[in-house]
C-alpha cells in the first residue's frame, strides 16, 4: 500500500517562513490540489516532497511496497522542465527513463501525448505547449507512483488539458498519488484541497 | 550504472551538437599557442625550451573556459533536479559529468598537442613527453574544476569566481605537468608519477567535494 503522510511541515527560505503547519495524508489513488496565491509556498511544498529542500520542522513519511524512498518514487513536473534544447524529444525521454526508471517506450509515450510526429525534432523547435506535452510524456516513460505537478495546465490547449485529465485519471486508477499545485481548476474528481493561506507567508521570522 | 552511462552519453552528445561546448576549449588552446610565437619573436631555441610550459598553460586556461557551465546549464533548465530524483548517488553523476568534460576538453587537447607543438618548434621527443604528461595530468584539471563548477552552479556570473577558486589548486598540476614534459629532465619519471598521483587524488576529492557542494545548495 502506498501512503504519503505529511505532518506539521514548516520550511524557511531566505529567513522567511514560507510554510508552517502543513499536514495531509494521501493513499493510493488519492489526489491533493494545493492552492494559494503567488508566493504562498506551493512550489516550496513540492520541492520539499521531492526531497530537494529540507523541512525546518515536521515530517514526511512515505510507505510503499519495496524499499523505494520518496525521492526515488516521485515525478516532479516543476517550473524548470529539465529538457535539453539541443536533444530531440525522443533523446530527452530516453535520458529521463534511464535516470528515473523504465515505463512506456519513448515512442509509445510520445504517441500518447500527441507528439509522435515531433519525436526527432530538437526540443528547441517545440512550442511551449509541446514542451509541456513532452514533460507529460516523461511521466509515462518512467513509471513512478507519486506525481508532483507544478501548474500542470500551463501552456496546454484545451485538448492538452483533456489529455492531462485522462492521464491523471489513469494514474490514480493505477494506484498512483497526485499532488498538484495550481491556481486554475483541475479536472481532478474527489481531490482533496489544501489552501496555503497568506497567514503562513505574512509571518516574518524575528 | 545506467544513469552514469546515460549522463555520460548525453553530455558527449550535447558537446558535439551545435551550440555545445565541444570545440570551445580546443579553439582557445589553439589561439594561445598560435599567438605566443608572434609575441616572443623569432628565437626558436627560446620557443622550444618554453614550449611544454606554453602547452600546459594553454591547457589549464582552456580547461577553465566554459567550465562554469558544467553544472550551471543543468541547474538552470532543471536537469539537475531530475538527476537528483534518479536515486543514483550524486557522486556517480559528478563522476559522469567530469569524465564527459575531460573527454571533450582535456583529451582532445592532449591528442592535438603534438600538432600544436609544431608551432612551438618542439623536438619530437618533447612532443611525445608533452602528450603523455597532458594525458596523465588534464583529468586532474577537470576534476578540480568540477568542485568550483559545483560551488558556483547557481551563480549567474560564476566563471570568474570559479577560476579564482580553482587556479591555486591547479598550480601543483601545472608544476609537475611541465616537469614531466621535459625529456631532458632527470626527474621526469618521478614528476610523471606525481602527476598521476595528483590526478587520482583529484578524481576522489573532486568527485566527493563537488557532490557535497551540489547537495548543500538550496
Amino acid at each position: 500500500m502506498t501512503r504519503l503522510t505529511v505532518s506539521d511541515l514548516a520550511c524557511r527560505r531566505a529567513g522567511r517562513l514560507v510554510l508552517r503547519g502543513v499536514g495531509f495524508s494521501l493513499e493510493a489513488g488519492d489526489a491533493l490540489v494545493v492552492t494559494g496565491r503567488n508566493g504562498a509556498g506551493k512550489s516550496t511544498l513540492l520541492a520539499l516532497l521531492a526531497g530537494v529542500l529540507r523541512p525546518d520542522a515536521g515530517t514526511i513519511a512515505f510507505e510503499a511496497p519495496g524499499e523505494a524512498t520518496l525521492p526515488e518514487s516521485v515525478h516532479w513536473l516543476a517550473a524548470k522542465d529539465g529538457l535539453k534544447a539541443q536533444l530531440t524529444a525522443r533523446e530527452n525521454l530516453l535520458f529521463a527513463s534511464a535516470c528515473l526508471g523504465g515505463g512506456l517506450s519513448a515512442d509509445a509515450a510520445l504517441a500518447r501525448v500527441g507528439l509522435a510526429a515531433g519525436a526527432d525534432l530538437p526540443t528547441a523547435y517545440l512550442s511551449s505547449g509541446q514542451r509541456r506535452r513532452l514533460t507529460l510524456a516523461r511521466l509515462l516513460a518512467s513509471r513512478r507512483p507519486v506525481w508532483l505537478l507544478d501548474e500542470p495546465t500551463n501552456a496546454l490547449d484545451s485538448q492538452g488539458q483533456a489529455l492531462l485529465a485522462d492521464l491523471l485519471r489513469e494514474h490514480r486508477a493505477d494506484g498512483g498519488i497526485v499532488v498538484a499545485a495550481t491556481h486554475l481548476p483541475l479536472a481532478l474528481p474527489e481531490a482533496r484541497e489544501l489552501a496555503l493561506g497568506p497567514a503562513a507567508t505574512a509571518e516574518r521570522d524575528a | 550504472m545506467r544513469a552514469f552511462l546515460a549522463l555520460l552519453r548525453r553530455d558527449l552528445v550535447l558537446a558535439a551538437r551545435i551550440g555545445g561546448s565541444g570545440g570551445l576549449g580546443l579553439v582557445f588552446f589553439l589561439m594561445i599557442v598560435a599567438v605566443i610565437p608572434f609575441a616572443l619573436g623569432p628565437d626558436l631555441n627560446l620557443l622550444s625550451r618554453i614550449g611544454p610550459a606554453i602547452l600546459w598553460i594553454a591547457a589549464l586556461l582552456s580547461t577553465l573556459v566554459g567550465l562554469d557551465r558544467l553544472f550551471q546549464a543543468d541547474e538552470e533548465d532543471g536537469s539537475l533536479d531530475l538527476l537528483r530524483l534518479s536515486g543514483t548517488p550524486l557522486e556517480i553523476l559528478v563522476l559522469a559529468k567530469a569524465t564527459a568534460h575531460w573527454l571533450t576538453t582535456g583529451l582532445p587537447l592532449a591528442v592535438a598537442s603534438p600538432l600544436f607543438g609544431l608551432l612551438l618548434a618542439l623536438e619530437p621527443a618533447a612532443m611525445a613527453t608533452s602528450l603523455v604528461s597532458l594525458l596523465v595530468g588534464t583529468p586532474a584539471l577537470s576534476f578540480l574544476g568540477a568542485i568550483g563548477a559545483a560551488l558556483t552552479a547557481s551563480l549567474r556570473r560564476g566563471g570568474l569566481i570559479l577560476a579564482i577558486l580553482v587556479l591555486p589548486f591547479a598550480i601543483p598540476v601545472l608544476i609537475f605537468g611541465v616537469a614531466a614534459s621535459d625529456p631532458a629532465a632527470e626527474a621526469r619519471a618521478q614528476a610523471l608519477l606525481f602527476l598521476g598521483a595528483l590526478t587520482l587524488i583529484a578524481g576522489v576529492v573532486g568527485t566527493l567535494a563537488a557532490a557535497a557542494a551540489l547537495r548543500s545548495r538550496e
